[in-house]
């Protein structure tokens, strides 16, 4: 239990998608204008990063893995590069389902993510969190807690700058700067305040 | 002509994709800490654009609209996996270096964000060319991140020796900030400054 509460930090802090691994960086800074917008992006993210990277997990192992398809009686197929264009597909897919059952269950909650929603599927921190977890091999009940702790990392990432952002509005910015320019090297001071947690060993 | 040379330069400056239309931010801020690395995706995006425009506008009255980011996805993630593969077979440490961001280039959002933007709505030809000129555009700002990146970072310039790092018995101390993640925020920040700085018609009003 406890390896997956560290995963989790790790995940969260450590190696947080958007400031150490640059990671829905789009996403990040064309949305974080108001702290409102910017948790109800966070919200989504979180929710279809925890559901797309396990099923993308189970996937990879029972399907496209070398040696995987032994039970279908391939057992010298190695499908592993079709895994782009299968992670992008669930990706897209839950994407959709996503938004059709929130759409149905909840309006309140479809009507303030809006047009977040679609957005996701291109967000790169899904597929990349999905990259991710090929390449270190993590096993399916690996995959639930470094999911979701990217997305909370994203999370707090997001809401945090969102909250900086709101309190420029009333400083004086040089003219070149304004806007993005200032944004991205706020983004950079608080990288900087996140290589705080790198030197933490779980 | 002047139409396709505008739709091939506007993108290296005044309509930047990274610094001015905020596309594609992800790749350019991690695989700037070294300058091969950097010319390598650079390479692979400029293919993988050029061929996803032309594809998507020689289809763009056959794709149904409701269904056309799947598409659009399929396509450019088709194109993918070709690059990677190559890389993987002719180039491989940089492929290992580049790790998941080869992959990453589907949701890049300068391919899809181009894909959906001109391509969608032009023929093929100029639709090459701005997949074309938005390549460039991009690869400009890359090379420049990596070329600061690296110099001030390790000393070192395409892995060879610049400044002479005090490790290795020289005079120039790195910077370690340069390697890490918040060395690239600053640098595009600046790149962005000395831009509008330039040209001031590109500055926005507000924070």
């Amino acid at each position: 239990m406890v390896e997956y509460i560290n995963l989790f930090l790790k995940a969260a802090f450590v190696e947080n998608m958007a400031l150490a691994f640059f990671l829905g960086m789009c996403s990040f800074l064309a949305v974080s204008k108001k702290v409102e917008t910017a948790v109800g992006l966070g919200l989504a993210v979180i929710f279809v990063l925890g559901i797309t990277t396990p099923i993308n997990q189970l996937i990879y192992d029972n399907l496209l893995k070398e040696g995987a398809l032994a039970w279908a009686g391939f057992p010298e197929a190695d499908l592993s590069f079709l895994g782009l264009i299968a992670y992008i597909s669930v990706i897209a897919a839950m994407v959709q389902i996503v938004e059709m059952a929130i759409d149905k269950f909840s309006p309140s909650l479809y009507a303030s993510l809006g047009v977040f929603l679609p957005l996701i599927a291109v967000n790169c921190a899904i597929l990349g969190s999905s990259l991710f977890m090929v390449q270190r091999e993590y096993t399916f009940a690996e995959s639930i807690p470094f999911a979701l702790g990217s997305g909370f990392g994203f999370f707090i990432a997001m809401v945090a700058l969102a909250a900086i952002r709101e309190r420029l509005k009333y400083s004086q910015v040089p003219g070149p700067l304004r806007g993005l320019g200032i944004t991205f090297i706020t983004t950079g001071l608080m990288a900087l305040g996140f290589q705080i947690f790198g030197g933490i060993q779980l | 002509m002047s139409n396709s040379k505008k739709i091939l330069i506007d993108p290296l400056h005044i309509n930047n994709p990274i610094t001015l239309q905020v596309l594609g931010i992800c790749s350019a801020l991690a695989v700037t800490t070294k300058l091969e690395i950097a010319l390598v995706m650079a390479g692979a995006l400029t293919f993988v654009m050029v061929c996803s425009n032309t594809i998507i506008s020689i289809l763009r009255n056959k794709i149904p609209p409701s269904i056309r980011i799947i598409t659009q996805l399929a396509i450019i993630a088709s194109l993918v996996i070709i690059a990677d593969q190559v890389l993987a077979a002719f180039a491989y440490q940089a492929s290992k270096q580049l790790s998941v961001f080869v992959g990453l280039i589907i949701t890049n959002c300068i391919v899809m964000g181009r894909a959906e933007a001109f391509a969608m709505a032009n023929p093929p030809g100029p639709s090459a060319m701005d997949g074309l000129g938005n390549a460039m555009g991009y690869s400009v700002i890359l090379i420049i991140v990596a070329f600061f990146r690296e110099l001030f970072g390790s000393g070192n310039l395409l892995g060879f020796e610049v400044m002479p790092t005090v490790n290795n018995g020289g005079w120039y101390n790195p910077n370690g900030i340069m390697v890490l993640s918040p060395g690239a925020f600053f640098i595009i920040g600046f790149i962005i400054w000395i831009q509008r700085w330039i040209s001031p018609e590109i500055q926005e009003e507000t924070n």
